[in-house]
């Protein structure tokens, strides 16, 4: 019986309860090995005028001090080169690494770096959205702009035009193991990496760019990380560079591990946005046209902006089919840490912006929001085409954002959505969440309770399945299978703790018939696989798991060559399955079938190769299939909020989510309700406030506030979809890792609608994220005309 | 010579030879090679690093990282590395967490399980209290839930019982390890005091930790609390109720609750368990926070602060300690020695504001304390934390209801009086107006919650 499909626990499971899981600062290092720590800037832009470090050498356990004149531009960005390891002169955001303190302990490098002291020219920070666009601070030449249709139009002759602006926050990844590096020299000037990242190649490049060394001179491993939510798909360059040069200089390993409150300075966080739109609907409440404009704040440098604001805007649609629209989006440079790439990596924000919409529309129209919603979503697909060769191509050439293609309506960057499922999918969130029922309720409870009042919110989830950048689509996968039977599986992707390493060992134990005992998982290794991509985008499992299976089925099928060739017959009559290797009468053990082939001079490895069919796109004109396939979900939540202090409590949430036909349930499952509630933080509890000197003033837990325990929902019901995905993905499975994340919207949605009970129903609630306490006590005073 | 001794894992050890502020945590990763125990942020917010603490008190989780090496003199402590078995059996939490995927990443795992080792052992069933202090970025809870009540119905293991049985504990401590200042009773207390009069004193260390680990200062002369038993407890008399400065807020919180429900409601927020487990209340008096959750709750409830210097005593209504902000009523030398609370009828409500409900630091807390007799206010007592720079009566507010109807006009004139009592400041957890609109509201709040409305939602469901 195969073994994908079945709701295994985490491989790591019994190492993680245990603690013998290891992590970057658990590997045991050889005597000698030094610690690293950046002094940091200490304002949000200027010239550094004189460096005074005289104490810093001095301090205790110092062996060394290195600033940016002494190593030049050491390049960390996973860009545009714009990111030197060291400030070079100039200091763009407070937290700025400035230099490098090598010591004997970690404490003794954090206390040193201490001890700097640095004298600045201070220049003008640009800390806002409107010094930004004042400055005209921005990355790439000026705004992006995509239209399609004629939106101005369409929005002047509409029935309704409705305004409005929606202010969200950014947020940070909290991973619960810092970023961390361990650099050891190798003879010959090689290095060896270990590090808590999620883009091993990426570190490869940057230290073997920064030591001017060829790529296959530089070997990085990681077998997990502690958490990672895009915060390492590019933070954990600088660590690895530092921790190289200073080998080099050295002689010695190096590690560097960030305290916390150094990471949330130095790292970047999900990018805030503010989304300004207008809005033409019909009588029906169906939105004729819309504009969007978005403005994010990318902070100092590049990073990943480019590719999070075009995701931004590549889900301003969400599930809904907009004839007209046209979307601006400001890239805007600022004085502060680089924003960078976090799960949903802009998806979030601009899905966000349509759901308000919805929210406002529905306000203005005195419509259910859920009946609005229904009534503007994609039309729903023919039934699912099966069989290889039926996806229509699509060519941007030929079909220039053409509303519809053979019926099948598009995205307004013109991708067919041809598997849309979120009509089936509401009526059954509808049903088990018992939607109308409830609203019902709700209002009945609000009417008797005057100081507490309740919302209810469902709101759904479209999300594009594929990097934007259409290269990244591929992976690599290195498969050996031993003389005794036992199977080496490795590939590509980094297990961050959503459950990678477990899934693709059910699949290659599945594709040779093996139980989970027989395959070993391996730590990512750039010797191994090489030229990989980031796990991000949710795209780990589709594009390494096609690639585990080509292997394992290169593999076996030579086996099955093999076994078929001595028995006189045919390799597709030998079964593999149960452990046992069936061919023509006989019945061998796995091991049994290994070791013949191996006796018979067959190779027993195999490399295993994947790249993303069907996709084509123009980031520039916005037109294009930039998406493998879509994920859906829903999500219904109720909440109840003091009207006197603007407190708050999730209630019950209902979620129904598409994993496809999930290769593991039960770690779907919890991508769903760890997802969920992570997204519920970035709209709730979770704030970012930087101060007017550019001074993040919530650098630790204790000021920056993730949810904890009490504030997962009190009944909280995850369903999975048990549909199979219409394309051709690992045994048709969905990815998952951040379409979840987006149901958390349906918590700010049920805010707004418990601040709505608080008026009229004559001014739209306009509740901004984080909807911390204060900011829902100050939407429930302008409802109730600023009396409480 | 004499060292710190403890045991560890259910061995004994004597640890000479180190400075006074290494953290048990630093001292288990890098001397022990314990990689088991992880660092998640060094400030006691987040739980990676909770080991097991046992003594004749009793078992408690704590945090690792804000934990010196002297305060574990005398006691049993488990880290991940001995909660399983010497066979390999793994803990019933620990099997739980793997059936019902309570671990993702795994980086928080080793601190959960120990909390949830501690809550299995003490029969906790309130896991959502006793597991705030550990934050899991992963899983949402919901699987972690699962697994602590999953393993509630299987047995604590043999082993670990004895392990943590104090009996074994007997004749540890009995030697004060050299060069480190641990003194026993009150009066060896006074005495070093006055012989290191800028000395620091430590209890919980829940605040002076991060001293050392964040701020990296260097503390000077430092003498431990942990062992001055004659200032433990508590004492309930005919009149008062006497609290010793280093009982913890995990004794005071069932201790309080039947005499003010709405003290014990408020303390399950104060920190998280592992840091009411460490955090003594003389600590957060003396310490002189303006966002300290104790004393804005005392002052409501008339509460009387005792002071010690070398052999004078004297004592002082607690809003009188409070002078400025950062500034005490303490002379060089003094120390606080304990609080007593008068006996009343109970009339007291606390209420915290906070961007989060559980493990936060107040952005608002506001006490009340008002007797109605015959539909006329008889006594107000209102204090605040998080209003001004020290924690702070509202006096206009109290004089503005006095001899007044109880009443919602009452309420409303009441409330717009705060301005002359407060005028508070704009940080991260809060602007300056809605600080001070909540705290109007806070006292409308507890009008209609004396009234009989629902007013909070902790208490709705779905």
């Amino acid at each position: 019986m195969s073994l994908v499909h079945k709701p295994l626990p985490h491989d790591a499971a019994p190492l993680h309860v245990t603690g013998e899981a290891r992590y970057v600062d658990d590997i045991p290092t050889p005597t000698g090995t030094l610690h690293l720590a950046f002094g940091l800037s200490e304002i949000a832009h200027g010239e550094i005028v004189a460096m005074d470090l005289g104490a810093v050498k001095t301090a205790p356990g110092v062996v060394a001090v290195l600033t940016g004149d002494d190593i030049g531009h050491a390049d960390c960005s996973p860009s545009n080169n714009d990111e030197p390891l060291l400030a070079l002169g100039t200091v763009h955001y407070v937290g700025q690494p400035v230099f490098l303190v090598i010591a004997d302990s970690h404490l003794n490098a954090r206390k040193a770096a201490r001890l700097g002291k640095i004298s600045y020219a201070e220049k003008p920070a640009i800390l806002t959205v409107d010094e930004a666009l004042a400055a005209n601070e921005r990355f790439e030449e000026g705004p992006r702009i995509w239209e399609r249709g004629s939106p101005a139009d369409a929005i002047a002759s509409a029935a309704h035009v409705i305004e409005g602006r929606l202010e969200m926050g950014g947020q940070e990844h909290f991973y619960l193991e810092g970023q961390a590096a361990l650099v050891s020299p190798q003879e010959g000037g090689d290095m060896h990496v270990v590090s808590s990242t999620q883009h091993p190649t990426e570190i490869q490049h940057k230290v073997a760019h920064a030591l001017h060394l060829p790529m296959n001179a530089v070997r990085v491993e990681t077998r997990r990380m502690g958490g990672g939510f895009g915060g390492k798909e590019s933070q954990g360059n600088h660590l690895a560079v530092a921790c190289a040069l200073a080998a080099r200089l050295t002689g010695k390993p190096c590690k560097m591990r960030y305290d916390r409150d150094d990471d949330m300075v130095v790292t970047g966080k999900r990018h805030d946005f503010r989304i300004d739109y207008k809005v033409g609907v019909d009588e029906n409440g169906l939105i004729q046209g819309v504009d969007f404009i978005h403005y994010t704040r990318a902070g100092w440098s590049m990073d990943l902006t480019l590719p999070v604001a075009d995701r931004a805007m590549l889900h301003a649609d969400n599930a809904y089919w907009l004839p007209n629209i046209r979307i601006e989006s400001h890239r805007l440079r600022t004085n502060m840490c680089s924003a960078t790439a976090y799960r949903g990596f802009g998806g979030p924000q601009g899905l966000l912006g349509i759901e308000r919409v919805m929210d406002h529309v529905a306000h203005e129209l005195g419509l259910d929001p859920v009946e609005l919603r229904k009534r503007n979503f994609y039309r729903a697909s023919e039934p699912a085409r099966s069989g290889a060769g039926t996806g229509k191509r699509f060519s941007a050439e030929h079909s220039p954002k053409q509303p519809e293609q053979s019926g099948v309506q598009t995205t307004p960057y013109g991708q067919p959505v041809e598997d849309f499922i979120l009509h089936e999918m509401l009526a059954r969130l509808e049903q088990t969440s018992d939607y109308a029922a409830r609203k019902q309720a709700v209002a009945a409870w609000n009417a008797a309770n005057p100081v507490l009042k309740k919302g209810l919110a469902l709101t759904p989830v479209k999300f594009g399945i594929s990097f934007t950048l259409t290269h990244l689509n591929q992976a690599g996968a290195l498969v050996h299978v031993y003389q005794d039977g036992s199977i080496h599986l490795n590939h590509g992707g980094t297990e961050m703790g959503q459950g990678l390493f477990q899934k693709l060992a059910q699949v290659a134990a599945s594709a040779f018939g093996v139980g989970m005992d027989a395959v070993k998982i391996t730590a990512t290794d750039t010797a191994k696989v090489p030229n990989t991509s980031a796990t991000a985008a949710s795209s780990g499992s589709d594009l390494n798991g096609m690639a585990v299976k080509a292997a394992c089925d290169t593999i076996r099928d030579r086996i099955a060559e093999h076994l078929a060739e001595r028995h006189q017959t045919s390799a597709d009559k030998v079964v593999f399955a149960e452990g046992r290797v069936q061919v023509g009468g006989e019945d061998l053990s796995f091991a049994e079938a290994a070791m013949s082939a191996y006796q018979a001079r067959v190779s027993l490895s195999s490399t295993g190769y994947y790249a993303t069919p069907k996709l084509a796109w123009d980031r520039v004109k916005g037109e294009g299939r930039p998406f493998y396939y879509f994920a859906y979900g829903a999500c219904c939540a109720e909440v109840v909020i003091d009207t006197l202090t603007g407190e708050n409590r999730i209630l019950r949430v209902d979620i129904l989510h598409d994993a496809g036909a999930s290769l593991n349930p039960a770690l779907d499952r919890g991508q769903v309700e760890g997802g969920f509630v992570q997204g519920a933080g970035w709209l709730t509890t979770e704030e970012l406030v930087w101060d007017a000197k550019g001074r993040l003033r919530t650098h630790a837990p204790s000021t920056y506030k993730i949810p904890a325990c009490g504030d997962r929902p009190r009944q909280f019901n995850v369903e999975l979809w048990t549909g199979a995905n219409p394309e051709d993905t690992i045994h048709k499975s969905k990815a998952v890792g951040e379409p979840p994340f987006m149901h958390g919207i349906a918590v700010l949605m049920a805010l707004s609608d418990a601040v709505a009970a608080c008026g009229d129903g004559s001014d739209y609630v306009a509740l901004d994220a984080p909807a911390t306490p204060e900011r829902i006590l100050a939407a429930v005073k302008r409802q109730r005309g600023g009396y409480v | 010579m004499s060292g710190i001794r403890f045991t560890l894992n259910g061995v004994a050890v004597d640890v000479k030879d180190q400075p006074p502020t290494r953290t048990f945590l630093d001292w288990l990763r890098e001397d022990r090679g314990l990689k088991g125990t992880k660092e998640g942020c060094n400030e006691g917010d987040c739980g990676a690093c909770t080991v097991m603490l046992s003594d004749q008190r009793g078992t408690r989780a704590v945090n690792a990282c804000i934990l010196f090496l002297p305060q574990l003199h005398g006691k049993a402590v488990h880290t991940v590395e001995g909660l399983k078995a010497v066979d390999g059996t793994l803990h019933p939490v620990q099997t739980a967490m793997v059936n019902e995927h309570g671990s993702q990443c795994g980086f928080c795992t080793p601190g959960f399980v120990m909390s949830m080792a501690t809550g299995h052992l003490n029969g906790v069933t309130d896991h959502d209290t006793h597991l705030a202090g550990n934050l899991c970025r992963c899983t949402g809870y919901a699987p972690i839930i699962r697994a602590a009540e999953a393993a509630a119905a299987e047995p604590v293991p043999a082993w670990l019982a004895e392990q943590v049985d104090a009996s074994t504990l007997n004749g540890l401590a009995e030697d004060a390890p050299d060069g480190v200042a641990l003194p026993r009773s009150s009066d060896e207390l006074a005495a070093w005091y006055m012989a290191n009069p800028d000395g620091r004193l430590i209890a919980g260390a829940t605040d002076v930790g991060l001293w050392v680990t964040k701020q990296l200062r260097e503390l000077g002369p430092v003498a431990f609390l942990s062992g001055v038993d004659d200032m433990r407890g508590i004492e309930v008399t005919e009149d008062a109720i006497h609290i010793g400065a280093v009982t913890t807020i995990a004794e005071l919180m069932p201790a309080i609750a039947p005499h003010f429900p709405g003290f014990a409601a408020m303390l399950r927020r104060y920190g998280s368990a592992q840091v009411r487990a460490a955090a003594t209340l003389g600590g957060n008096i003396a310490n002189g926070s303006p966002i300290g959750d104790s004393p804005p709750t005392l002052i409501a409830l008339g509460a009387t602060l005792y002071l010690r210097k070398g052999g004078d005593r004297r004592a002082l209504p607690l809003e009188e300690f409070f002078l400025d902000y950062g500034k005490q009523d303490r002379a060089p030398g003094e120390f606080v020695e304990a609080v007593s609370i008068p006996r009343q009828p109970d009339r007291l409500k606390c209420y915290k504001l906070s961007k989060r409900f559980d493990q936060d630091i107040s952005a608002v807390l506001g006490c009340f304390n008002v007797s109605v007799s015959d539909g006329m206010v008889t006594e107000a007592r209102i204090a605040f934390g998080g209003m001004a720079g020290t924690p702070k009566r509202a006096t206009a507010v109290e004089s503005a209801l006095f001899g007044q109807p109880w009443t919602e006009g009452t309420i409303h004139k009441a409330m717009a009086v705060f301005t002359q009592d407060f005028s508070p400041m704009s940080d991260m957890r809060a602007s300056s107006d809605y600080r001070l609109e909540a705290a109007q509201n806070l006292l409308l709040r507890y009008f209609l919650e004396d009234q009989g409305l629902a007013t909070d939602v902790l208490e709705v469901v779905a």
